[in-house]
């Protein structure tokens, strides 16, 4: 009861934090739209040569593109969640304040990110999204059910981002900087998540292995499930055993990290 | 048992690894001993001062005593509760204050941290009103409630930040630095402000610093800790008469003189018609002034106070001497 209310204290500061910087927001969504119009034109080009890649037909290549632009920001897919802050709190060891609190480090860092993440979802990511419906055609569904399993997955690819984000945080406890791991985060992100290219393209051997992978959670999944292409309690599946076995790497790390919290001096 | 201790340290030290690399591959490990053996006790509502140079073990002592380190060796009690098998219990009862760190939220409003502490330490409504009312009132923080922490001055985050330690009525308060960087008047606010804390509710306050007036206007009770040990524990008027401290004596002469005779003090540097005068912290400086100023023309004055580095330095320097003087309104010195 009470460690409900708190963490969703935490979680409300989160987006509340967010919202504060409005300009920043509005850029965001004229960034992402022109990106989107660029990508669609891009993957439009490319279906025309290759019809059916994937398993999409244009109107769905057209929908991935849009929903990657909405989702971008919400799942901080190339960083710049909670885990910038936190990495930045362990390098100065201010990271210390935070374990005086009679709260799970884990727990609060997640409960933050996911208020980010609502806010950058509807502050940064529907205008977009909107605007591709609008003036492109797109393969959304009608009934109320797909779009209720299609929110469920949003959720778990937010939490699955996060986990994935906390370990490459907690890295700095070793590393000491953060530099290096975010921009390997980052690149992994934009790549694996299917940012550039939906996942279903990628061929052979290759494709298999990265559709697996843990950042499939987040952009392939609530894609293929809004498009009807898989089904959706195998998605919540893959989804929620990648979020569990991450959240739980990030536990095992934690508690190994706080021991030698010590190291980033005063 | 049956004492009133609050803080209970024996014999608790920590030793850290470090690795270091020497070489292409090559790692070297080598113990740093960052606390060794200390004991003290702490009663509830003592107001104590622990101090000691950068790299002491003075941060290390405290994040044993928060729980967030576990002692290589040696026992630990904070209100009876040990500390680093229940960091999370013991943190209910404690209050952190970091003067270069910050536990608000730096993009919002100071308020919006008080409702999260206020849910974070599950703080019944009404007392959670309560404290905030009284705090808000003490520190001077009506105005600043609605303003975003990262808009707020260095005094003003700081009270803000005392403030968030002390809604959930902790028992001790650890605090470190709290007036670094603060200007006098901002200074004063906080340290009026702890002592009428402690004398109020009996708040048990351990607090660090480099700055001797904090200690002076604070604390009744020091304990000065070197290399990891405890070399001093007891009244502030005995750590100065064992480190042989000094005060020192700026005097502007109308124009330039030969070093001024005037025993015991001693002039320790001439420049122009300025002279420095160090003279023992005890001598009184209005005997010492009267005296100067009856054979030398005087322009201008300052008397400096010894600071508390140069008082622990001379204090760790001359281990012979402070050995001589334990007494037991002293303190004791432990080396």
């Amino acid at each position: 009861m009470g460690a409900g209310r708190l963490y969703l204290a935490v979680a409300v500061g989160g987006f509340r934090r967010y919202a504060t910087y409005r300009l920043a927001t509005a850029a965001g969504v004229f960034t992402n739209t022109v990106f989107g119009v660029i990508l669609v034109f891009t993957y439009l080009a490319l279906w025309e040569e290759r019809p059916g890649l994937g398993g999409y037909d244009q109107a769905q290549a057209v929908t991935y593109v849009w929903l990657g632009q909405c989702l971008f920001a919400t799942l901080a897919i190339q960083g710049g969640g909670a885990e910038k802050e936190l990495m930045e709190r362990i390098r100065t060891g201010e990271v210390a304040v935070d374990l005086y609190r009679p709260v799970d480090l884990q727990l609060w860092w997640l409960a933050g990110d996911l208020g980010r993440a609502a806010f950058q979802l509807l502050g940064r990511g529907v205008v977009p999204f909107l605007f591709g419906a609008v003036f492109f055609p797109m393969t959304l569904p009608t009934d109320v059910g797909r779009w209720a399993a299609f929110t469920v997955t949003l959720v778990l690819a937010a939490v699955v981002s996060f986990a994935i984000r906390y370990l490459v945080a907690l890295s700095v406890f070793w590393l000491l900087d953060g530099t290096g791991v975010n921009q390997a985060l980052m690149i992994a992100g934009v790549f694996f998540s299917g940012m550039l290219l939906p996942l279903n393209a990628f061929p052979g051997a290759f494709g298999e292995v990265v559709r697996v992978l843990p950042w499939a959670a987040q952009l392939q999944m609530p894609a293929d499930v809004l498009m009807g292409e898989t089904g959706v309690s195998g998605a919540l599946a893959f989804q929620a055993g990648w979020a569990v076995v991450l959240l739980a790497a990030g536990r095992a790390l934690q508690s190994a990290a706080t021991r030698r919290v010590v190291v980033q001096g005063g | 048992m049956g004492d009133e201790a609050f803080i209970e340290v024996d014999g608790v030290e920590k030793v850290f690894d470090v690795r270091r690399r020497t070489g292409f591959l090559k790692r070297e490990r080598r113990r740093v001993q960052a606390v060794d053996s200390i004991s003290f006790r702490v009663a509830r509502g003592e107001m104590v001062g622990y101090i000691g140079p950068n790299g002491a073990g003075k941060s290390t002592t405290i994040k044993m005593l928060t729980g967030i380190l576990t002692p290589s060796g040696g026992r630990l009690r904070v209100a009876g509760i040990d500390p680093s098998r229940e960091r999370t219990r013991l943190a209910h009862r404690i209050g952190v204050v970091f003067g270069q760190r910050t536990t608000l939220w730096w993009d919002l409003p100071l308020i919006d941290s008080y409702r999260l502490m206020h849910r974070m330490y599950r703080i019944p409504d009404a007392r959670y009103r309560e404290n905030l009312d009284r705090l808000v009132e003490l520190l001077g923080l009506e105005d600043l409630l609605e303003v975003p922490v990262r808009q707020l001055s260095l005094g003003q985050r700081m009270r803000g930040d005392v403030a968030a330690a002390l809604l959930h009525d902790p028992e001790v308060l650890y605090l470190d630095e709290p007036t670094i960087g603060l200007d006098v008047m901002s200074k004063a606010r906080v340290r009026a402000f702890l002592r009428e804390l402690n004398a109020e509710r009996g708040t048990t306050v351990l607090l660090t610093t480099h700055d001797l007036q904090d200690i002076e206007q604070l604390c009744s009770r020091v304990m000065v800790i070197d290399h990891g040990r405890l070399v001093y524990d007891g009244a502030l008027a005995g750590l100065h008469e064992v480190g042989e401290s000094e005060r020192m004596l700026v005097v502007d002469l109308e124009r330039e003189l030969p070093p001024i005779e005037a025993a015991p003090a001693r002039v320790v540097k001439v420049e122009g018609p300025r002279q420095w005068l160090a003279f023992p912290a005890s001598e009184s400086a209005a005997a010492l002034v009267a005296r100067v100023a009856a054979d030398h023309p005087l322009v201008d004055l300052s008397v400096r106070e010894p600071d508390i580095e140069a008082v622990i330095a001379r204090m760790l320097h001359s281990p012979a001497e402070s050995a001589q003087v334990p007494r037991e309104d002293v303190g004791r010195v432990i080396s």
